[in-house]
């Protein structure tokens, strides 16, 4: 077992076991601060997908967060109207379960990333960055102007969604929906990154031109890591909105782009567990400075400048050494 | 006479005033070596990079296999059997030898797009990959990062992950670059043994290397081909030796 290895056994433990200790000894909010982590870090192994595999620096990963967001929101908000969606010549209902609304999210925020992904990755470097900037913005200023879900207000949703044969209502239920997705997507990513598909990513970040000549399309692996990358964090979207039973536009914002890559960075780029341990990190600044100080960001940015400075894989770089091949 | 393998048919290519390529035409047959030699700027790269389809010519035809291949993209050349080398290592540098050489049994197979089962575990292109590395004297150094091999074995890395691909025509682009004569003489050997498989076009700055693999030379100056020959032609030949003598009259 390598360094990293039992670095990640370490945190996804801890990670898990904290909200069942939390549990025990009656603090939810405890419990509601680890979901919040893992939901976020999931965030964060979508963006990896697309960043740490494919080298493909988006600033527009909101985007995605924010599809999944509203595609709780609306649907879960006309289910508790009890109003359709669509009423023509046939009609969608909305609708309160989970799995449905995953589904919805990541159908979603799949379509969106393979439109902006073949109009974006016609680029690439600084202009990459900039188009995903802008197709966020987009998104941030239609969500803003929407007034049928809240516009700037955003959307609350009382209850939260069901899921079959969990009590969601429970913060462990919850919590541990969440965790199984992450470490089931945790699982994914890992095997992706050593599959065919993986190594033909990998090498198409390091030498495009290499990767033409054996015959294969960088491009279009780009592509696909984009859209697998976007369906993830839009995925993470529609949990981070039921763990608040509220959308806003805010979920759409560069700010919510910038600190998924802020996640990614501090933990580390393109390791399995960079984003949770980035993730968790951030959680618990928020919420220890944050209580100390509303400009608690400036020791974040400290943290983030010692970590690009000093720890340049970042924090998992830093305790287990630089990447290893996989082999 | 059996059909070319690969062929160039009357390609131009200008860039402003400077015309790099100037109606080059020349063949690649079947089992044989075909070396393009010529002075620095002399539209080498230029070429290859018209053969290989990373730039468009403005006139004439590039031909593979007998089919007009000149609207082909790189990625559609290499599928129907053109594998390079590249001169300046395009490894992918973080990664290791074998995966380099998997990269190459990838593309011959066609299907990237397999998710989960680890490339190393797919049998087949292991066997592709770790027979081209054995080939070229790397099987050792299968786990190793390309970022920490020597010059001379990215070279060999280069060639070999060409192998993988089971081409029908090689093109390859100063394979001797940078190699000790010691290196060099190995890998002459090497693609001695290759043309047999798979006909190379060599562009070579390596004179012992050209005149003891070619069967065929082509020489390249100014965008022109001034002669093609066999090695003794081309020797023998005073308007190669002027224009590898210098200007003199």
């Amino acid at each position: 077992m390598t360094r990293e290895t039992l670095l990640n056994a370490l945190v996804l433990l801890a990670l898990g076991l904290l909200p069942v200790w939390a549990h025990l000894s009656d603090e939810p909010f405890t419990i509601t601060l680890a979901t919040r982590a893992a939901i976020l870090a999931l965030a964060a192994v979508g963006l990896n997908i697309a960043l740490g595999l494919g080298g493909l620096v988006s600033l527009g990963h909101a985007l995605f967060f924010g599809i999944g967001g509203y595609a709780m929101g609306i649907l879960a908000s006309h289910a508790q109207d009890y109003t359709p969606i669509y009423d023509g010549a046939f009609t969608v209902p909305g609708t309160k379960s989970m799995p449905v609304i995953w589904l919805v999210a990541v159908a979603a925020s799949a379509m969106a990333a393979l439109l902006i992904g073949l109009l974006a990755l016609r680029t690439a470097g600084v202009y990459f960055i900039m188009i995903t900037l802008a197709f966020g913005q987009m998104a941030f200023f239609f969500a803003i102007s929407w007034n049928a879900y809240g516009g700037e207000d955003g959307l609350s949703i009382y209850v939260r969604n069901s899921f079959p044969g969990l009590n969601t209502l429970v913060p462990i239920q919850f919590f541990g929906l969440c965790f199984g997705l992450l470490c089931l997507i945790l699982l994914a990513s890992h095997l992706l990154a050593r599959s065919p598909f993986g190594l033909a990513l990998n090498a198409a970040r390091q030498s495009p031109d290499r990767v033409m000549a054996v015959g294969l399309d960088p491009k279009r692996l780009q592509l696909v890591a984009f859209v697998l990358s976007g369906a993830v964090t839009g995925l993470a979207g529609a949990l981070f909105a039921d763990l608040n039973r509220f959308v806003s536009p805010t979920m759409f914002s560069w700010q919510t782009s910038g600190e998924i890559m802020v996640f990614l960075i501090l933990g580390g780029v393109a390791r399995l567990c960079g984003p949770v341990i980035g993730a968790a990190v951030f959680v618990l600044l928020e919420h220890w400075l944050g209580g100390l100080s509303e400009f608690w960001h400036i020791w974040l940015g400290l943290l983030l400048l010692a970590v690009v400075l000093f720890a340049r894989g970042g924090l998992v770089g830093l305790i287990a050494g630089r990447a290893r091949a996989h082999d | 006479m059996t059909e070319p393998v690969l062929e160039t048919r009357g390609l131009v290519k200008s860039f402003g005033a400077l015309r790099a390529t100037d109606g080059v035409t020349l063949d690649l047959r079947r089992g044989e070596i075909h070396a393009v030699i010529g002075p620095n700027g002399a539209g080498k790269s230029t070429l290859i990079k018209q053969i290989c389809g990373n730039i468009a010519p403005d006139a004439g035809q590039v031909r593979l296999l007998g089919r007009d291949v000149t609207q082909w993209s790189t990625m559609a050349r290499a599928r129907a059997g053109l594998a390079r080398s590249f001169q300046i290592s395009a490894l992918a540098m973080e990664d290791t030898v074998l995966q380099n050489a998997l990269l190459g049994a990838l593309g011959a197979s066609g299907s990237p797009y397999r998710f989960l089962r680890p490339a190393l575990g797919r049998r087949h292109l292991r066997d592709r990959a770790m027979a081209a590395l054995d080939r070229m004297g790397l099987a050792d150094l299968a786990a190793t990062r390309v970022a920490t091999l020597s010059h001379g074995q990215r070279r060999q890395l280069e060639v070999a992950v060409a192998l993988t691909l089971a081409p029908r025509a090689f093109l390859m682009d100063e394979p001797m670059a940078g190699l000790g004569s010691e290196g060099s003489l190995a890998l002459t050997r090497v693609l001695d043994g290759l043309r047999a498989e798979a006909p190379i076009l060599l562009v070579e700055h390596d004179m012992d290397a050209v005149f003891a693999l070619a069967d065929r030379i082509s020489v390249l100056v100014y965008g022109r081909i001034i002669a093609t020959g066999t090695v003794a032609e081309i020797r023998a030949n005073p308007e190669v030796r002027e224009a590898y003598l210098g200007e003199a009259p």
